[in-house]
């Protein structure tokens, strides 16, 4: 059915219904009795089904979504693991879903449980003091962490601390959530070998720094051997260190964020610890902070007393940035990730993750053009083909991985390469599924040079082919309505 | 051996021997020694499927379910099955963002299909493809009204929730932007205090309906004088009541926003829930987060896509107005889903019978002599007395019965004092609510 | 091979400058600047009245994968906005030479002898 093109508003057909209410019970009230000016007049364009066809159209269209189960997903950066079905099966349990987030918190120590633990977990495996859970996602903790760095400058009466030093390789995210948080960015250049160059980090450092965010392994998979070196000079310019967490699981078993000198991290719960992306969210950033920072920690907090758990809100800390406790259900995920695997096996996954990337990395590196030699940590980036002389680009490569059955590696990321593949293969694969990769792409190396337009053409095994993406900008359809008047204008 | 690592020890091996090493560690040799963790997580042993299934039965028996008589932002309204086994489908569970549309148009359909909903329910031109939760797509609306007006201050209402109210502040604050607020008379927003606050700084002004206490509040003149101003005029809407009441665009708003956990989420300690933003095109690049949009393949076939991705952080990095990066996708086929089911009869229908519900509790308590309404105005699904008998009193006797209602808005803050909230939804049985009366009945 | 044109003036942000007279210029972006944005789908332009200031951004240009400010090249005041441009983006990919985007009454003509002249932005581009 992946030919299924309908949109579910056409399937609409008034006065069928898909929903089973209760009866009316209190007649004597209408919502129509209401004062008309407070009263909607605009007609409502909502689709009228039966639950059967609500049904059937959902998965036909899920048919045409490609997920973790269907095969193998190097997207580089975004740590696309299994993500375990008995997760999903403890975060339907009622006695968590069904929670109101005001009941008291003696009606709720279960939940409170996990979220505590969770927190004391993600301290133990990042070596930072104190966590929350409340940011909604990577972007969010990042924002959160910034408004520590600056809540401890401004504490401190260093107003003039506004500047944010961020490798030019980094997430896009980074100098945003830096702009947003009201301070401005430094960029620094990455030296040959891809790492912070720290003659550069010397030379912007001044009085007037406020920190620096770093991911390690850096967006290149490439571990920053000079981090020592680096966390001290920002430390001794007066600046603190936040550790982007999006490469996480690389580190884990084998180095701790909070050893190498980072005072502010968050976690991307997606990524690491295996929660579900759901096509975009709703994603996990819990923000870690040493001990001297753990006070500007957002409200609201859980904390022990004894066996006992309760919520907190300090005076000392940055704000609220959530209406509640983060996107809860996400950490329970994580915490039944965390127990399932234990200390023993969660030591083993940055170096399995790494042992992949380093296995494909070896594989590809005659066809593809590997800037960077040497080991890579949990991902490897390639710039485009070793052989230039074809017109086969990076897009290209990645279309037609999509004919093979494999989704895309990240393209076009890092800004470093004009060309850049990133696959990150992650631990939860096997050494069939790599192989079988390696092979696909020498095909495609190969098919490059004697028949590069069917990489031109690719894909075409998929339920649509490329898309016109200027007409989509252009015409700005944006919703059934928008649609429906485009039809009508055309004719 | 561990379930989710596939690795033997002869692939191991031969991986390795193909990497000319002899242990993993050697590919770690590029970080310092100094910072290598050379011990335990304090993490414990790992555990079973049945045991971590027990574990959790334990953990679970430490919370109590209660029957919610509470609102303030997250209700308990009705879920239909089909949500569950929709939004379960591991091609939409586990997927990415819909970077590659080829292999994504399960998830883009749904978006614009979403969008589409969001588009109708508020009127409004465009909506993204959805924001964190409500107080922060609040957030993200005042800072969108500084990005298209060039100014700097917000004006917030009183009767907005103070959960949204503080992150709004949060995020005002460390971006250097400054907010006030506006009285509110009667238990709405007073329209008086409002002409004398807006001046040439103000961007936007964000009102909440139905508001703090549940109140429908209306907005007759406040988008004229807002629009002569030259700001923006944020609504925050319970998203489900617009069933019933007026679109924001029919209340004149510039950017609509709210949270969606009333259509089809479960209240889940509060999260994850979903946040929609929505405006005219005019101010489509000053929006925050994704879009789809509508176009076609190469052969002419249907097609949804990202678009207009240049405003965003992964290409504007430090110019994008929003750092967002994701979007909460899978809470948007909640949405979607439900509101197929749902149709807009029984969008309606689930507004009239939580209207009846809650009209009935109201009259009722009010029959007791133990409450007053200090407001006197219209409302919903959900509103706000003054108690006569001590919250506590309340409180413990509703718990001891299984329910949790009457929380007290002095969570909120000391001017709250004595008044307590309640709320009911469309699941609220007869029996319920008799139940709840009886408690009261018997309290002094 | 980028495009280029005789007679005007560029900067380094890849605009151009054409004098008319009476010290009334316009101001476009260059073949090169087209070219490496692909598809233009939208234009953000300031209005009549305004002023801009050399070095500084008055507004951006948008492709489907790359936006772009716009760094004005001199100072002075806006005469007229090609408004065509609101409506056809992409007439900028097609002739970025006579589709120019803002004519300015120039505040200090001397500026001009600060941008590049066509060898000079030829050497830039290479």
């Amino acid at each position: 059915m992946i030919n299924y093109n309908r949109m579910i508003f056409e399937l609409s057909n008034p006065g069928r219904i898909g929903y089973s209410l209760p009866k009316q019970r209190f007649t004597d009230y209408n919502v129509e009795a209401l004062d008309k000016k407070y009263l909607r007049n605009a007609e409502l364009l909502l689709p009228e089904v039966s639950e059967l066809d609500c049904l059937r159209h959902f998965t036909n269209i899920s048919n045409k979504n490609f997920g973790v189960e269907n095969g193998f997903y190097p997207l580089g950066s975004c740590t696309m693991k299994y993500n375990p079905k008995i997760n999903e099966e403890m975060a339907a349990n009622k006695a968590f879903r069904s929670l109101h987030p005001l009941q008291p918190a003696s009606t709720v120590q279960g939940a409170l449980e996990v979220y505590y633990q969770l927190q004391e977990y993600l301290s133990t495996i990042s070596g930072l003091h104190e966590f929350s859970l409340n940011p909604y996602a990577g972007a969010h903790g990042e924002l959160v962490g910034l408004m520590i760095i600056k809540a401890y400058h401004e504490e401190r009466k260093d107003f003039k601390r506004k500047k944010i030093i961020i490798p030019d390789s980094a997430h896009g995210t980074n100098p945003a959530s830096t702009v947003v948080c009201g301070m401005d960015v430094v960029e620094i250049k990455s030296n040959s070998l891809g790492r912070v160059d720290l003659e550069s980090l010397k030379a912007v450092l001044n009085d007037e720094v406020s920190g620096m965010m770093l991911t390690n392994p850096n967006t290149l998979g490439i571990f920053e051997n000079d981090i020592c070196e680096i966390t001290k000079l920002i430390h001794e310019a007066g600046g603190l260190m936040y550790y982007d967490g999006a490469n996480l699981n690389a580190l884990l078993g084998k180095v701790r964020p909070g050893d190498m000198g980072f005072d502010v991290m968050h976690i991307n719960l997606h990524k690491t610890f295996s929660t579900p992306h759901g096509g975009g969210g709703p994603g996990s950033g819990p923000v870690g902070v040493t001990e001297e920072l753990a006070k500007y920690l957002p409200n609201p907090r859980v904390k022990k007393i004894d066996d006992y758990y309760f919520i907190e809100n300090s005076g000392e800390a940055l704000g609220q940035i959530s209406s509640y406790f983060g996107n809860y259900l996400v950490a329970l995920r994580a915490y039944a990730y965390i127990r399932t695997l234990g200390k023993e096996n969660l030591k083993l996954v940055g170096p399995y993750a790494t042992l992949n990337a380093n296995y494909i990395s070896n594989a590809l590196k005659t066809a593809y053009d590997l800037p960077i030699p040497g080991y890579c940590m949990h991902e490897v980036v390639f710039n485009g083909l070793t052989n230039k002389d074809t017109d086969v680009r990076t897009l290209d490569i990645a279309k037609r991985l999509l004919d093979f059955g494999m989704h895309a590696p990240t393209i076009y990321f890092p800004l470093l390469f004009p060309q850049s593949i990133m696959i990150e293969p992650t631990e939860t694969e096997s050494k069939e599924t790599i192989d079988d990769f390696i092979n696909v792409m020498h095909k495609i190396a190969i098919e490059a040079k004697e028949d590069p337009d069917k990489l031109k053409q690719a894909p075409t095994k998929t339920p649509i082919r490329r898309t016109d993406e200027v007409f989509a900008a252009k015409m700005m359809i944006f919703s059934y309505k928008d649609y429906l008047e485009y039809i009508q204008n055309r004719g | 051996m561990f379930k989710y690592f596939p690795h033997t020890k002869a692939d191991i091996d031969s991986m390795l021997e193909t990497l000319n090493v002899t242990s993993i560690d050697e590919l770690f040799k590029d970080i310092p020694q100094s910072v290598i963790f050379n011990s335990d997580y304090d993490v414990p042993s790992f555990m079973s499927e049945s045991e971590l299934r027990n574990h959790f039965a334990e953990l679970g028996k430490k919370n109590q379910e209660l029957t919610l008589f509470s609102g303030l932002g997250i209700y308990d309204h009705y879920q239909p099955a089909v949500i569950d086994a929709i939004t379960s489908r591991q091609e939409f569970m586990t997927s990415y963002t819909p970077y590659q549309p080829e292999i994504s148009q399960g998830t883009l359909q749904y978006i614009f299909e979403y969008q589409s909903m969001i588009q109708t329910l508020t009127g409004m031109e465009v909506s993204n493809a959805s924001m964190y939760d409500g107080s922060t797509a609040t957030a993200e609306a005042c800072f969108m009204a500084c990005a298209v007006t060039k100014r700097n201050k917000i004006l917030i209402s009183s009767t907005l929730n103070p959960n949204t109210a503080n992150v709004i502040k949060t995020y005002l604050k460390y971006k250097d932007l400054v907010w006030d607020f506006i009285d509110e008379k009667s238990g709405v927003i007073d329209l008086e205090d409002l002409k004398t606050k807006l001046d040439k700084d103000v961007a936007g002004v964000v009102v909440q309906k139905t508001n703090l206490y549940g109140i429908i509040e209306g907005y007759d003149g406040f988008s004229e004088l807002i629009k002569e101003n030259k700001s923006l005029f944020i609504i925050n809407a319970d998203i489900s009541t617009l069933g019933v009441l007026k679109s924001p665009k029919e209340d004149g708003a510039d950017i609509a926003c709210g949270d969606c956990q009333s259509l089809g989420m479960p209240p889940a300690f509060g999260g994850p829930t979903l946040g929609y933003l929505a405006s005219e095109k005019t101010h489509v690049r000053k929006m925050p987060g994704r879009i789809c949009g509508y176009t076609h393949d190469l052969e002419g076939k249907r097609a949804f896509v990202l678009t207009l991705q240049a405003r965003e952080q992964h290409i504007r990095r430090s110019k994008a107005n929003s750092n967002i990066c994701s979007n909460q996708s899978l809470m948007a086929l909640f949405v979607t889903v439900y509101l197929t089911l749902m149709g807009k009869n029984g969008l309606k229908e689930v507004n009239n019978l939580s209207y009846q519900g809650a009209h009935y509790l109201y009259d009722q308590l009010l029959k007791t002599k133990k409450f007053r309404d200090p407001f006197n105005q219209p409302f919903l699904k959900e509103f706000t007395l003054e108690t006569m008998i001590p919250k506590e009193t309340i409180q413990t006797a509703f718990l001891e019965n299984g329910i949790l209602g009457g929380i007290s808005l002095d969570i909120y803050g000391e001017k709250y004092q004595g008044l307590i909230n309640f709320s009911v939804t469309e699941k609220r049985t007869k029996a319920e609510i008799d139940k709840l009366l009886e408690i009261v009945e018997g309290l002094s | 091979m980028s495009k280029l044109v005789e007679g005007l003036y560029y900067s380094k942000s890849h605009e151009w400058v054409k004098p008319l007279e009476d010290d009334v210029v316009l101001v476009g972006i260059t073949d090169f600047a087209q070219s490496e944005l692909g598809d233009v789908v939208f234009v953000d332009l300031p209005e009549v009245g305004d002023t801009v200031s050399a070095e500084v951004e008055f507004g951006a240009v948008e492709s489907v994968k790359a936006a772009s400010d716009l760094i004005a090249p001199i100072s002075g005041e806006i005469l007229e906005v090609n408004d065509e441009l609101v409506g056809e983006p992409e007439l900028l990919n097609k002739d970025p030479y006579k589709n120019w985007l803002l004519k300015v009454k120039l505040e200090n003509p001397d500026e001009l002898s600060e941008l590049l002249n066509i060898e000079e932005y030829e050497a830039f581009i290479k």
